[in-house]
């Protein structure tokens, strides 16, 4: 079972109390946009073994969304964040580069 | 037999009766049924599954494959309980398994006859060919065959629950390594949990007797225990088995309470789930078996075992006993059993010499040791009679043969590495012990990346007490340290051992042995895998152990191998050419023993097993007939049964009265959501595909949500309740589902939008007064002004009504004249009570589910889950009027630009009237002409809602047919129940009052 | 009008560890900034209790305030008392962004009392409640077996919790059975 911190509530909260909600910092497109790029919002996500970054509800507890870093093959977690932002905050890719040199996810690293 | 001497765990002053197969039988307390029904003589306990040969106890523990029985009847029974661990008590009943017609004598050993058919892999071989041998022989006596004991039939009347723990350091097993590790730990000052399975500390050092801190293993248990005890920050639990590690430090562990005292109260069993900072795994070892052949019949015991029996319980197998091993440690029993006044002919040494300690104390006690030896074959059928000696490196030429009545048996020791294997803790071959081990440098890890398992004492291959105490106490004081307790835990305590002689690996007796021994060597006695068939499956290609496991079923089961693994991958290596920790292990997976379901559900069974979500008119519905379906967790009633009415009738009353008189619905379950803030208004334009920004406070819009692919996902009324203040009504399965959806929006992606949402579904009750009389029903109770004019279709008020505080919606899904009244919930049942006393000279009638879906029906209105499956878009549906065309944006509207939602072709809500007036089938296809790519028939629509209307006596129906607005009056056939076609012609969807004056008066 | 009714009409059960009722409760859902001065002071001024911090259950007598989220406290305070409380709220904040809804209705709250109390929770809720991860002061949103939860202590012996009004009769028979089915021993009596 996953026991992942939430920054919220700053405890310890088990799976259980978690509803997971898929992949993070995806960006949303809209009407106007190119049918590639739609297809790519809506449909294609990333399933990497290693480095991942996904999306938290603390939905028996405060409610609130946070994002969690983590290894997909170890389970390993660098770090959970608010959802409040659009790339991972810099504390987070340090904690991973010092685990995980040169990794890259996406357009981060 | 019970012995004079020995027994350290039974009283013989407290005699126990019990049963076994109906024969009355004694033991003491302190016996577990395994040693009671030795000191009795039952050495048959079952029967294998294959060939269901006889078969005796073999092991003392947790790791004994074949003495399953089914214990009590009716709401008591429990299959497979294995003797070695069932406590006896006063009265236990058990019955064997697997045999047919008695145990004694079993015609499933014609099985046996059969194994021709029946080698490694006879599943997917026999069960191919010949054909003509399935309906007779495969399927009435190898699947009979292969069963356990029989599954209850009536529910379990014990209760169970859970608990939840958060530790720093949880021990599993009690014995000298989990006692120094918990006490490491609990010095430390950590949050210990140490728990042991059995009934008793101190594991084998209680029996075997070595020297720690200078006193008996008996002496250290106690003080140890004593201090442990003190420790508020240690809490210990007997009968108590780790099940099982998970991620992240998450475990299992099973308590069994009251199954050793069935009449005391309290539940039955317990399941710990524990998150633990640190696991130790001081799970000890288990003795392998060694392979020759005949090593299946009925008292071949493992030394270890038999020892146990002798010391702890006091009983015996036989009068004579011939040990066979590759150690040092079988001549323990060797050594016992001559203490207890038994004879031990010979022990015979599978080594060139025994040199060690051991050995030399049973020769000095007249003990013959014949080394360089192996036994070629057991005799006997039912219990062993005698052996016969060969050379251990020949090809099973007879020297000798020794009469005897038992064989105490000792492949060496395996670690017990399960735990530390669940979660990914890797393992290392131990080459000068003959083992697998765990790899310290290769443990389980945890979110941190750090390993959270520490393996310890023999359970980390340090089988000798003084390396497995001081590894226990050394792996408490890491496990706390890890959790932030570093506090000094003083010095590990001291163990002394006699210096033993190395193991000898020996896979197999004799090394050279023929095919007829070879196929008479069993490894997996629960599953009946021999050591033939393991090389036959190497030979066939089965080259994964994993496959070879599959293949020829060895480790499976309830047993999972805890015997057989390492001595069947070590010959399956051997077959290979390979080495065996190039070959490995199978995966250990959880739980260590099977765990009881009910254990596993706990207390969520019967008025517990799932909520039931109640309106506040709960109790009047219950106590009014209705015929209750379940929502989601809600239980609305469906229609409300009069006297003798079938729920078809009450359906057509309801909607009658209701469409003639007036009618009540409990609409309360309806989501309703308060979205708030200065940006609500913006939120909501791109939550719902219409405008709701724009809507007047005071007034009523329907909308509609979509996700982003543009699929409708809900709908529901929207009222403006001020300037910067929104009440969204969602469907009764939606309220938590679309709050999510809006706090996922407003904190993942607009996160600058000043809007907050609220859940209020459940502080209001709210009714639908509905009929010609609804308004009459309203103002004979009296209160605010609800004619045409005060509160027009599609507005809401607040006011009072009879003195309650109401908010009144002007709203209908039936097509009727209706008002949907919300009121506190805590008022809701009172308010009920009114309309029902004010209504009865207006014939008033509640009426449930089932109408408010045939009088939406009957007007064409759409229910989400019915019209939408997650593939319908709005314009399916012609509710384009729904969709803004002035958004820029809002959820779902790039999703419905996609060519494929544009489609002239795609199948589009109708009515659909059948030609003689049946009611079509749900779900039912519309068939087309020719056929698809996979030869199916070619479709053109579905039925998504049909109902017998009773406003129009006659079946009416709604459906999604391709083109279908286009068609109207045009004919098309649909599939009927039980095969056929219906013809129906496809009309316009709203059957009732088109103009809709009835809802606008 | 009549008078309101709570969704468990007083149930209550015997033995070492009670469950009950306790009645009707008054409860404002606010939603807002819990730095913002003026929410602060309304807050105090209906309940007499300081602003909660994180997860913190702050009281003055029957009155008080728990955290439940980082923009979100819940008001406890007499049943008849919340409409006069939220025009106090929506006079206090007025200009400033917020949300206050009556949830008095929407829920039940339950006592569980008695030395073994902390187990009778722990055998429902998948979290840490030793004496020293939860002490009174604190509150608690998590599930207690299929359905949410917040929960308090008001003393060592005593916990607060309060569900959904839907499920009230499943908390409560839940509640019921797991102090029938007596104590564990893990955590320390009376803590």
């Amino acid at each position: 079972m996953l026991i992942l911190h939430c920054p919220h509530c700053d405890r310890m909260v088990d799976e259980t109390d978690l509803h997971a909600g898929g992949e993070a910092h995806l960006k949303r497109y809209g009407p106007g946009s190119e049918a590639e790029v739609f297809e790519n919002y809506l449909f294609m996500r990333a399933n990497p073994k290693g480095v991942h970054f996904e999306r938290w509800r603390h939905v028996y507890g405060c409610g609130k969304w946070f994002l969690a870093a983590r290894n997909t093959a170890t389970l390993e977690v660098y770090g959970t964040y608010a959802a409040q932002t659009t790339e991972p905050p810099q504390a987070i890719r340090d904690a991973i580069s010092e685990k995980q040199p040169g990794w890259r996810w996406g357009t981060f690293q | 037999m019970r012995l004079r001497t020995n027994g350290r765990l039974v009283a013989k002053n407290r005699p126990v009766h019990f049963t076994f197969n109906g024969k009355r039988m004694q033991g003491y307390a302190g016996d577990t049924l395994a040693s009671a029904l030795l000191a009795n003589d039952q050495l048959l306990v079952g029967r294998s599954f294959k060939y269901h040969r006889p078969r005796g106890l073999v092991a003392a523990g947790a790791e004994e494959p074949n003495a399953l029985v089914e214990l009590g009847r009716g709401d008591r029974q429990e299959p497979n309980a294995r003797v070695t661990q069932v406590e006896l008590y006063d009265g236990l009943a058990a019955r064997s398994q697997n045999h047919w017609p008695s145990l004694e004598f079993d015609v499933g050993v014609i099985n046996a006859k059969l194994s021709r058919f029946l080698p490694a892999g006879f599943y997917y071989k026999t069960f191919t060919q010949p054909r003509a041998f399935w309906k007779h022989v495969y399927e009435p006596i190898i699947r009979r065959s292969a069963g356990l004991g029989s599954a209850p039939e009536t529910g379990d009347d014990h209760t169970y629950e859970h608990f939840n723990v958060a530790v720093d350091v949880l021990v599993v097993g009690g014995g000298i390594s989990g006692l120094a590790a918990a006490l490491a730990a609990g010095r430390a000052g950590a949050r210990v949990l140490l728990i042991e399975q059995t009934s008793g500390w101190g594991g084998r050092a209680v029996v075997d007797r070595p020297t720690i801190e200078g006193a008996t293993a008996q002496d250290w248990v106690n003080a140890t225990l004593g201090e442990l005890h003190r420790m508020p920050n240690v809490d210990m639990r007997i009968r108590t088995q780790g099940a099982g590690v998970f991620d992240h430090g998450y475990a299992l562990a099973h308590e069994r309470l009251t199954d050793h005292a069935p009449k005391r109260g309290g539940p039955r069993q317990r399941l710990w789930r524990i998150r633990a900072g640190q696991i130790v795994t001081a799970t000890g070892a288990i003795e392998r078996p060694l392979s020759f052949a005949y090593n299946d019949v009925p008292g071949v015991l493992l030394a270890g075992a038999l020892r146990d029996y002798v010391v702890n319980f006091g009983v015996a197998v036989g009068e004579r006993t011939v040990v066979v091993t590759n150690n040092d440690d079988a001549y323990r029993t060797a050594i016992a059993l001559v203490n207890a006044g038994l004879e031990v002919p010979a022990v015979i040494d599978a080594r060139a010499a025994a040199k060690g300690e051991l050995p030399d104390q049973a020769r000095a006690m007249g003990i013959r040791v014949i080394t360089g030896s192996a036994i070629r074959a057991v005799e006997g059928g039912k219990r062993v009679t005698g052996v016969s000696v060969c050379a251990q490196d020949g090809t099973g030429g007879q020297i000798e043969a020794i009469a005897c009545d038992c064989v105490a048996m000792s492949g060496g020791w395996s670690p017990v590495v399960h735990l530390w294997s669940h979660c990914g803790g890797k393992l290392v071959w131990d080459d000068a012990q003959s083992l697998f081990r765990p790899d310290a440098d290769r443990p389980p890890l945890g979110a941190d990346g750090a390993g959270f398992v520490t393996a310890a004492g023999t359970a980390n291959g340090h089988l000798f007490t003084a390396e497995a105490i001081a590894d226990g106490f050394g792996a408490g004081r890491k496990a706390a340290s890890a959790s932030g307790h570093t506090r000094k835990p003083g010095q590990a305590p001291m163990g002394d051992d006699l210096a033993e002689a190395a193991i000898e690996p020996v896979w197999m007796m004799p090394a050279g042995a023929p095919y007829d021994l070879r196929s008479k060597m069993w490894l997996d006695y629960q599953n009946d895998v021999k050591v033939s068939d393991v090389q036959l499956a190497a030979q066939e290609g089965f080259q994964s152990v994993e496959h070879a496991k599959r293949y020829t079923t060895l480790g499976m089961a309830t047993d999972q191998g805890k015997l057989s693994n390492i001595n069947g991958l070590a010959i399956l290596s051997n077959a290979l050419g390979e080495a065996i920790p190039q070959v490995g292990t199978t995966t250990f997976r959880p739980p260590y023993t099977p765990l009881p379901l009910a254990a596993i559900a706990g207390v969520a069974r019967d008025e517990l097993f799932q909520p039931i979500r109640k309106t506040p008119v709960y109790d009047w519905h219950e106590n009014n007939d209705a015929d209750f379906e379940p929502v989601g967790h809600w239980r609305r009633p469906y229609a409300y049964l009069l006297g003798d009415e079938t729920a078809h009738d009450a359906v057509k009353r309801e909607v009658n009265n209701t469409r003639t008189n007036v009618g009540l619905l409990d609409a309360s379950t309806l989501g309703k959501l308060i979205v708030k803030g200065p940006d609500a208004g913006k939120f909501l334009d791109m939550m719902y595909t219409n405008m709701m920004s724009n809507l007047a406070v005071g007034k009523c819009r329907y909308g509609l949500m979509c996700s982003e692919n543009g699929f409708l996902s809900d709908d529901g009324v929207v009222a403006r309740l001020d300037d910067d203040t929104w009440l969204c009504h969602t469907t009764t399965g939606g309220a938590d589902r679309i709050h999510a959806h809006m706090e996922d929006w407003l904190q993942c992606e607009w996160w600058d939008w000043q809007v907050y949402v609220a859940n209020v579904t459940e502080q209001f009750a709210q009714f639908a007064v509905v009929g010609p009389k609804a308004r009459q029903l309203l103002q004979d109770i009296g209160g605010m002004k609800l004619a045409k004019d005060d509160l027009p279709f599609m507005q809401w008020a607040e006011g009072q009504i009879g003195g309650f505080d109401v908010r009144v919606f002007r709203i209908s899904f039936s097509g009727e004249l209706s008002y949907e009244i919300a009121v506190a919930a805590g008022q809701g049942a009172a308010f009920w009570d009114l309309l029902l006393k004010h209504g009865e000279p207006l014939n008033v009638m509640p009426y449930g589910t089932e109408a408010l879906h045939v009088m939406r029906a009957e007007k064409g209105f759409i229910m989400i889950g019915d019209e939408t499956d997650g593939t319908v878009i709005p314009q399916d549906l012609n509710l384009d009027w729904a969709i803004s065309k002035k958004k820029d944006d809002f959820l779902g509207k790039r999703g419905q630009q996609r060519t494929h939602m544009q489609d002239p072709d795609r199948w589009k809500l109708v009515g659909l009237e059948t030609l003689d007036g049946s009611v079509l089938a749900d779900g039912a296809y519309a068939v087309e002409v020719g056929e698809n790519a996979n030869g199916q028939r070619n479709t053109q629509g579905r039925i998504t809602s049909t109902y017998y209307s009773p406003t129009l006596d006659k079946g009416i129906a709604m459906g999604l047919v391709k083109r279908g607005p286009d068609r109207m009056g045009d004919v098309i056939s649909f599939t009927k129940d039980g095969g056929g076609t219906v013809d129906a012609r496809i009309v316009d969807p709203v059957f009732y009052d088109k103009d809709g004056e009835k809802q606008n008066v | 009008m009549s008078d309101p009714i709570s969704a468990l009409l007083g149930r209550e059960t015997q033995g070492s560890v009670q469950v009950s009722d306790t009645g009707l409760r008054g409860m404002i859902t606010l939603r807002g900034d819990l730095s913002y001065g003026k929410m602060k002071s309304i807050c105090k001024d209906l309940t007499g209790a300081a602003m909660p911090g994180l997860r913190e259950a702050q009281f003055k007598g029957e009155n008080g305030l728990l955290w439940m989220s980082p923009d979100e406290v819940l008001i406890l305070l007499p049943y008849a008392d919340v409409a006069d409380g939220l025009a106090k709220i929506a006079k206090a904040m007025k200009g400033q962004h917020h949300l206050a809804v009556n949830v008095s209705d929407a829920r039940a709250v339950l006592q569980v009392q008695g030395p073994f109390a902390r187990e009778v929770i722990a055998k429902l809720a998948p979290v840490d409640l030793h004496p020293d991860a939860f002490p009174p002061g604190q509150v608690l949103r998590t599930r207690l077996g299929q359905i949410a939860a917040a929960l308090w202590m008001t003393d060592a012996q005593t916990f607060q919790i309060i569900c959904f009004r839907s499920v009230a009769d499943y908390a409560f028979d839940l509640l019921a059975a797991s102090a029938a089915a007596g104590p564990v021993g893990h955590f320390p009596r009376g803590t």
